[in-house]
């Protein structure tokens, strides 16, 4: 059953009185677990590739191989965490409050479009010393993302991320590392550009004057208490996807032909969106959306329940006489809005169990609305086959 | 429940009475009174302003009675009155100034209960009073209620009075009921001839929207009509459930479950087993508007939607502008032709409802207007 009829998602105002206990997002793990799973680890791998050259040639299919893994790191307090809750359990932003310090690595697997780990390191370990498998944690890894606090004094975490680049770069040095500038709601747009400004300039004279040109460093401007941290964790997996420039084709042909405004293909339980076509990312467009599919989710935990069969059966008799799923034009969820001003309604499409496209249409499209869905079928066949291809070469 | 009836069957035929100036006489007072803090203005700016909860934390005391007029189905103007609880400051402040916060509820009273108390109590159609749960002195409230009571006793003894127990949410969950029961009962016991209708609230969650829906549905003068009307065009579209939303605060005013959900056991038709799903429509799309005024760049108060498609492999729904005053919701079982015919019905029957909405209007072509429902084809 798709997320989208059975996900379920807790709103901003929807505590009930009797309200389940918050559960705990996290599976803990005991040391003892920890150090099988990584002689595990070793010995799937085999021998540790050393060679640069070697890495690099394996780096498309990388991720196609196995599960990409997503590292979480940076000093303590710095909010990874409350990233990866907000993110990837739909913790409430201000709940996060009460999150306890992480003592050991946790590891979160999530089951999605492509089947990837996050893992969530504490701040206050060294994973730089020797006593640490460097192969078992950075082996098969898709980012690292290394979170800093924009409101606190940075200069440690800096040093912290130019010392572990510099013990990664000889033998991993196809890693991204994403430097997320974390806790910026509450900062100016100038000071928040001060500041990225500053850590840009402070690592790349460090990294260089240790010989480290074009290292593979992204930035970004984060916060858990608007939608930046999706945008931000939508381009870190992104890089992460096969095919990505296939997916991007197939939803700029369906822009072009449907003079929609922007299309995301929104994976619907992180809210991330891992492909877009080729018209720049505003902010509003993409809340638009990522709301939209939380009213969708809500809406149909509302009304989805089951029916009980002899209804089903009446409704399949006279004066149809055909199956429900023959009467339905479209097998998985559809749905638009058009607001009261008429110019740019939304659609939706269920793509997959985890996947929805979600459009922005142009003005008057909503009339044309059968030949739009004519052309996003096409499109949504497109997708599944992508994927499927993907699929089989795991 | 017996006497909210006759209180709207008194106003209707007030209200049809030629000799009678039929817009005066719908124009019902809606007093919301209770302490100072006690949450009235947060309360009615969620419901009607949009705000979401954490917005209320900027609102500051309300000073002297605020007015607001809501328009409503039915021609139906709420007359708000919003009576500050720290009302003193402007009408006692110029000869004292009062500091202690017993002697203020004491200014505050008076003030109502002396010389405004004609100008406040009369014409009065609701009486929403709001208890703070956490209140220390719950007695001295009791005072101020009893004497609210009575004089609205001298001045409108038709009125309906509605108790909110407000800020449940502050209480220790296994308590609640105990202590809502509790205050009830003491509150019960010193409402003189009326006979209030208590209701559990908080901000943060559906109980308020619930609270709310309920005080409209009574308020609203034409309903029995309005609801025959849509319990018809319920089973003509063949729907599931029918839903009428209140424009501003998207509260479900009415609702129209279909009884043709069959189970094996014939004599009960199967229910949805989210008993409180209205209001927690009413919360998701309340939401949502805050999206899409940014989106859109409107303000919050503005309507926001116009037509909502969703077509799910287990039900489909829409959502529609209907009339002047208010938008429906039709919930529906799956299947294209049932769909779009329901659809195109609905548009047809909107002439009809929006009679009812505002009957002044265009009562002279109603005749004519009859509703046509197209075939299944």
């Amino acid at each position: 059953m798709s997320l989208l009829q059975t996900g379920r998602r807790r709103t901003k105002l929807d505590h009930s009185y009797n309200d389940r206990p918050r559960q705990g997002p996290f599976r803990h793990i005991s040391p003892a677990q920890l150090s099988l799973e990584r002689v595990h680890e070793q010995n799937r791998l085999g021998t540790p590739k050393k060679d640069g050259t070697k890495a690099s040639e394996q780096a498309p299919g990388k991720s196609a191989k196995g599960k990409p893994r997503l590292l979480l790191m940076g000093q303590r307090r710095s909010g990874k965490s409350s990233i990866s809750s907000v993110v990837f359990h739909k913790m409430p932003p201000n709940e996060t409050l009460f999150l306890e310090s992480t003592a050991r690595i946790q590891k979160d697997s999530m089951h999605s479009f492509m089947d990837f780990q996050v893992w969530d390191f504490p701040g206050q370990v060294d994973f730089m010393d020797p006593s640490f498998d460097l192969d078992a944690i950075f082996g098969e890894i898709g980012a690292l993302i290394w979170v800093i606090d924009a409101q606190d004094d940075y200069l440690e975490a800096i040093t912290r991320l130019n010392g572990t680049i510099l013990n990664l770069q000889p033998s991993y040095p196809n890693v991204n590392i994403e430097v997320f500038i974390h806790k910026v709601d509450g900062l100016s747009d100038d000071y928040k550009l001060d500041i990225q400004r500053d850590i840009m300039q402070r690592i790349q004279d460090e990294l260089s004057d240790h010989g480290v040109e074009n290292a593979p460093i992204n930035f970004h401007l984060t916060s858990i208490y608007n939608h930046s941290i999706f945008e931000a964790f939508s381009k870190v997996i992104q890089k992460l996807i096969p095919h990505l420039s296939t997916l991007e084709n197939l939803l700029n042909d369906l822009c072009r032909a449907c003079r929609f405004e922007k299309a995301y293909l929104f994976d619907v339980l992180s809210k991330i969106y891992i492909a877009t076509d080729a018209s720049p990312v505003d902010m509003p467009s993409y809340e638009i959306c990522s709301d939209y599919i939380d009213v969708i989710v809500d809406v149909s935990e509302i009304y989805g329940w089951d029916r009980p069969k002899e209804y089903i059966k009446s409704l399949e008799g006279p004066p149809w006489n055909k199956k429900l799923e023959d009467q339905t034009a479209c097998k998985d969820a559809e749905s638009a809005i058009v607001l009261t001003d008429g110019k740019r309604p939304i659609m939706l499409r269920e793509v997959n169990k985890y996947l929805a496209l979600v459009a922005i249409m142009c003005e008057g499209s909503y009339e044309k609305m059968p030949t739009v869905i004519m052309n996003v079928e096409g499109t949504v066949k497109g997708l599944i086959e992508v994927f499927e291809i993907t699929k089989e070469r795991r | 429940m017996e006497a909210q009836m006759d209180n709207l069957t008194m106003q209707d035929k007030l209200a049809s009475s030629p000799s009678d100036e039929p817009r005066k006489q719908k124009k019902k007072k809606v007093l919301l009174m209770g302490k100072s803090g006690s949450g009235k203005s947060s309360m009615r700016s969620i419901i009607f302003s949009n705000y979401i909860a954490k917005d209320t934390r900027r609102l500051g005391a309300t000073i002297d009675v605020d007015l607001s007029h809501v328009k409503f189905l039915g021609n139906l103007t709420l007359n708000l009155w919003d009576c500050g609880g720290s009302v003193y400051l402007k009408l006692a402040g110029e000869e004292e100034m009062l500091t202690s916060t017993d002697a203020r509820q004491d200014a505050f009273m008076e003030n109502y209960l002396s010389q405004q108390r004609q100008h406040v109590f009369s014409n009065v159609g609701v009486l929403i009073y709001v208890f703070d749960i956490e209140s220390r002195d719950f007695d001295r409230d009791l005072l101020t209620y009893r004497s609210i009571v009575a004089a609205l006793s001298q001045f409108s003894p038709t009125a309906n009075v509605y108790i909110l127990i407000h800020k449940m949410d502050l209480v220790v969950p296994n308590l609640r009921e105990d202590i809502y029961n509790d205050r009830v009962s003491l509150i019960r016991s010193k409402s003189d001839a009326f006979d209030p209708t208590p209701f559990a609230t908080s901000i943060w969650d559906q109980s308020l929207y619930k609270a709310w829906a309920e005080i409209i549905h009574d308020l609203v003068p034409n309903l029995d009509q309005i609801e025959k009307h849509l319990g018809s065009l319920g089973k003509l579209i063949m729907a599931e459930e029918v839903l009428l939303f209140e424009r501003t605060s998207f509260l479900v005013v009415s609702s129209w479950t279909s009884n043709a959900i069959i189970t094996s056991d014939k004599d009960h038709p199967a229910q949805n087993p989210t008993y409180d799903r209205n209001e927690r429509l009413s919360n998701i799309i309340k939401n949502f508007k805050q999206s899409t005024s940014r989106y859109t760049g409107t303000p919050k108060s503005a309507e926001q939607l116009s037509i909502f498609d969703l077509k799910m492999p287990s039900f489909s729904m829409f959502l529609i502008k209907f009339t002047t005053n208010t938008y429906l919701g039709v919930v529906l079982p799956p299947g294209e032709e049932r769909y779009n015919a329901a659809k195109l019905n609905c548009y047809i029957a909107r002439t009809q409802f929006e009679d009812l909405d505002s009957p002044a209007r265009k009562s002279a072509d109603r005749a004519a207007s009859s509703t046509e429902i197209v075939a299944e084809s």
